[in-house]
């Protein structure tokens, strides 16, 4: 990291970055251009009178040849028009917007609970490592790590939705702002594995840093337990777990689908799943975008905040 | 894990347990219609697809939408024939070239008056050669020229040919009435029993009562259309209160809570049929022989009972049971000797026919497994391939000899003319006969009803001995609803009666 500042690094990730969405975006509208069937065909479903696909070829565009469609929609791109939906005729954007709310909302709170519970569940185990307790949350966080959203979804919606009533089953028709009682199941679902994760990792990180050699000599100057454990141990036991931590931002903001269909959550997850159905190419381009964006600064946060928190480790550009 | 397992099975013996004491208090819907209230109804939807423009409606849930705020000239009844709807009634002249429909008096939901211009301006923007709209190759034998206003309730079609089943086009799917130069439907402006409040895309769709509506206000004070794409997400919205309808269940799901409290379970018999169609213009099935062979070797009781689970009836190789023209002709059967004969002699002992199949439709896949396995010692093999399902109906048009089917409800006539005509645009078995042309001809340009239903009676002869449809069922569409829930009905689905809310009401 010699002579290499935090700023111009930060600049040439960022230039790195737009390349790989270029990258990302091209890719993605020559698969599915590739996928059999286009939105013509999607549309007419099972009367697909050859007269009548032609007919909807026409009206949405599509008789033009792809290349001219992909200049066309990338022309757009820098001033931030993503184009309109070929199916419904509605501007990209507000399928954009309409999806990120629910699973930007979702995402946060996910993270808001996870960071805390999965530091303090690590840090605990670190602490007491081979005792009862580290060995109940060792098993508990193994054993549940193991279970499928969608398993762990079922099972949350059969007891406390359908059966004793505590809880709405689905987020249908609902406003998760004003009835946040409908994200309380999905939530649980989306943080316990990664709770199982990055607890596991902050646990090893700071078993490793409280048997290092700097805690030992700070240690031997008289700092005082507390201040070892919390100011110097557990900064360097993080590093590992924020990479973790990017990860699953990174999952959760890429829409979880299987989650989002089976609580009915209209996030980003279930409008690319229907766009991919409907063949809406720009409606696919645009979540495209907006995943390829989300996963490069994910990542080049979750750098910085490494770097920053163990500035020995080694950064890989 | 073995921990979390034991769990889940005593969980599951425990909603057995409730299922069980639910039993004999399950039909306790409230009899006495009742005002007021709002209707939840989740549909399955298609976010991006989703749109409020009724000449654009294509899914369930647009089609519902579409229905509560506007009205068609006609619609099907429960026995698939037009009924008069904003058309008080149809008046053809004597070679059935000349159609004067008088309308009723409606308003639209801003208070103008249904007019005759409103209709010709609808039926014009859905014949927009530039445009390509679902109803559009129905009304397309309407001359739009030389068709006229006559006064503001009165207006007179004139048709490029005779054509005696033109009520069948004015209650086409999607052939909606909206105010002339209606081109923005964001907030959509219908004649319909509920008018437009707020619209999500992909979310809901929230209707109010329409007090002025010409057939009556409708019981309910609001109706809410809201999206949930998985069925187990629907039931489970259903069970949790969440909603009060859940449209289209699963058979399973129907068996599972038929006798329990929570929810009430509406079949509608003869909705959906479900098909193999062979192709008659290539090999191996325009041997003849071949496809009685097939028709023979399908268990239609074995299908119905695993495929429907139970929720449908078989069917007799002819589309529309129970439909008006339905000719009720003796019921097939399996025959696995005769089946082995005719592969025999149609040389075929020993072919392996490829199955094209998709989860497209419900169903589709395993009917096509059982099927194979009851052709299985026949002599004939046959492979299922399972396709891509969002191109699949336009796969199968043209390619392969032997593929899954499924199809709503529509009048016999319409499926003859969309299916099994030489010029029909989705002639899926290829069934192109100058003589079976000319008997269509002459039952939709005769105004002798006995000599229309001989010809019908005729053409489904025929199909039913020689056709490439083996049509082994009929799929009951299901519904779920709170049992507090008054008012549905169990028309099939497609027609007037299915997923209308103006006489439901909630109890």
């Amino acid at each position: 990291m010699a002579g290499l500042s935090l700023t111009s690094y930060a600049a040439r990730r960022a230039a790195l970055g737009l390349m790989q969405v270029l990258a990302v975006v091209t890719l993605v509208f020559f698969l599915v251009e590739a996928l059999p069937g286009d939105a013509a065909v999607a549309l007419a479903g099972d009367n697909p009178d050859p007269a009548r696909i032609a007919q909807i070829r026409a009206a949405m565009g599509l008789d033009r040849p792809a290349p001219e469609r992909f200049a066309q929609w990338l022309v757009g791109l820098p001033q931030l028009d993503f184009g309109e939906s070929l199916v419904s005729g509605r501007p990209v954007a507000q399928f954009l917007s309409a999806g990120i709310g629910p699973t930007v909302v979702l995402a946060v709170l996910t993270l808001v609970l996870l960071v805390p519970i999965s530091v303090l569940v690590g840090v605990l185990a670190a602490l007491r490592e081979g005792s009862l307790l580290d060995r109940a949350l060792t098993s508990v966080s193994v054993a549940l790590h193991s279970i499928p959203e969608f398993a762990l979804a079922v099972v949350l919606i059969a007891v406390f939705g359908v059966q004793l009533g505590w809880l709405p089953p689905t987020a249908v028709g609902a406003d998760v702002l004003t009835e946040p009682a409908v994200l309380v199941l999905p939530l649980v679902v989306l943080l316990a594995r990664p709770i199982c994760s990055i607890s596991r990792l902050v646990r090893a990180g700071m078993v490793d840093a409280l048997a290092s050699d700097y805690v030992r000599h700070a240690r031997h100057l008289g700092i005082g337990e507390t201040r070892v454990r919390f100011a110097h141990a557990l900064p360097n036991a993080l590093s590992p777990a924020v990479q973790q931590v990017a990860r699953t931002t990174d999952w959760l903001l890429g829409g979880v689908i299987v989650v989002e269909a089976v609580f009915v959550i209209p996030g980003l997850g279930t409008v690319l799943v229907d766009a991919v159905a409907a063949r809406d190419l720009p409606v696919v381009q645009g979540l495209a975008v907006v995943f390829a964006v989300t996963t490069v600064a994910v990542n080049l946060v979750a750098d910085l905040v490494g770097f920053r928190l163990a500035p020995r480790a080694e950064v890989v550009a | 894990m073995s921990l979390n397992r034991r769990g889940f099975l005593g969980l599951t013996s425990g909603l057995a347990v409730v299922t069980l004491a639910g039993c004999g208090s399950a039909t306790s819907a409230s009899s006495t219609p009742r005002t007021g209230g709002r209707l939840r109804a989740a549909f399955a939807g298609g976010g991006a697809k989703e749109v409020l423009d009724p000449h654009l409606a294509n899914l369930f849930v647009e089609a519902a939408r579409s229905k509560a705020m506007f009205d068609k000239l006609a619609d099907l009844g429960g026995d698939v024939s037009p009924q008069p709807r904003l058309a008080e009634k149809w008046e053809p002249n004597a070679d059935l070239t000349r159609w004067r429909i008088t309308l009723r008096k409606a308003v639209f939901h801003d208070g103008r008056p249904v007019r005759a211009q409103d209709v010709l301006a609808s039926y014009a923007r859905i014949l927009d050669p530039n445009r390509a709209f679902r109803a559009k190759s129905s009304l397309a034998l309407i001359d739009l020229p030389n068709s006229r206003v006559v006064d503001d309730l009165t207006v007179e079609f004139a048709l490029k040919r005779p054509f005696g089943e033109f009520p069948n086009a004015l209650a086409a799917f999607g052939a909606y009435i909206v105010p002339e130069g209606a081109e923005d439907f964001t907030k959509p402006v219908g004649s319909g029993a509920f008018s437009f409040v707020s619209f999500e895309p992909g979310r809901s769709v929230l209707l109010k009562r329409n007090p002025e509506y010409w057939e009556g206000a409708p019981l309910l004070d609001e109706l809410e259309f809201v999206i949930a794409n998985e069925e187990s997400a629907r039931t489970n919205a259903l069970l949790g209160g969440q909603v009060e309808y859940a449209h289209d269940l699963t058979p399973t799901t129907a068996r599972s809570h038929a006798s329990g409290d929570r929810m009430t379970i509406h079949r509608s018999p003869n909705s959906a049929v479900q098909a193999f169609a062979m192709k008659v213009d290539r090999p191996p099935f325009d041997n003849r022989d071949l496809r009685e062979a097939l028709f023979l070797l399908a268990d239609r009781p074995q299908l119905v009972e695993s495929v429907l689970a139970g929720s449908g009836q078989v069917g007799n190789d002819l589309f529309g049971k129970g439909y008006q023209h339905y000719a009720d002709l003796p019921q097939r059967e399996r025959d696995l000797d005769k089946a082995k004969f005719l592969i025999r002699k149609a040389g075929a002992e020993g072919l392996v026919v490829k199955l094209d199949t998709s989860t497209a439709a419900a169903g589709m896949v395993e009917a096509a497994t059982v099927f194979a396995d009851q052709a299985k010692g026949s002599g004939l093999t046959i492979e299922v391939a399972q396709g891509n399902k969002d191109s699949y109906w336009a796969d199968t048009l043209k390619n392969g000899s032997l593929s899954s089917f499924r199809s709503g409800a529509m009048p016999i006539e319409t499926h003859v003319a969309q299916r099994l005509l030489s010029g029909s645009g989705t002639n899926v078995t290829k069934w192109a006969r100058p003589e079976f042309d000319a008997l269509h001809e002459k039952a939709v340009s005769t105004s002798d009803a006995t000599a229309r239903t001989e010809a019908y009676r005729e053409m489904q002869r025929v199909l039913h001995t020689e056709g490439g449809y083996l049509m082994w069922g009929f799929a009951d569409w299901i519904v779920g609803a709170k049992p507090n829930v008054g008012g549905i009905s169990t028309a099939p689905a497609n027609t007037l009666d299915w997923a209308r809310f103006d006489k439901v009401w909630l109890g």
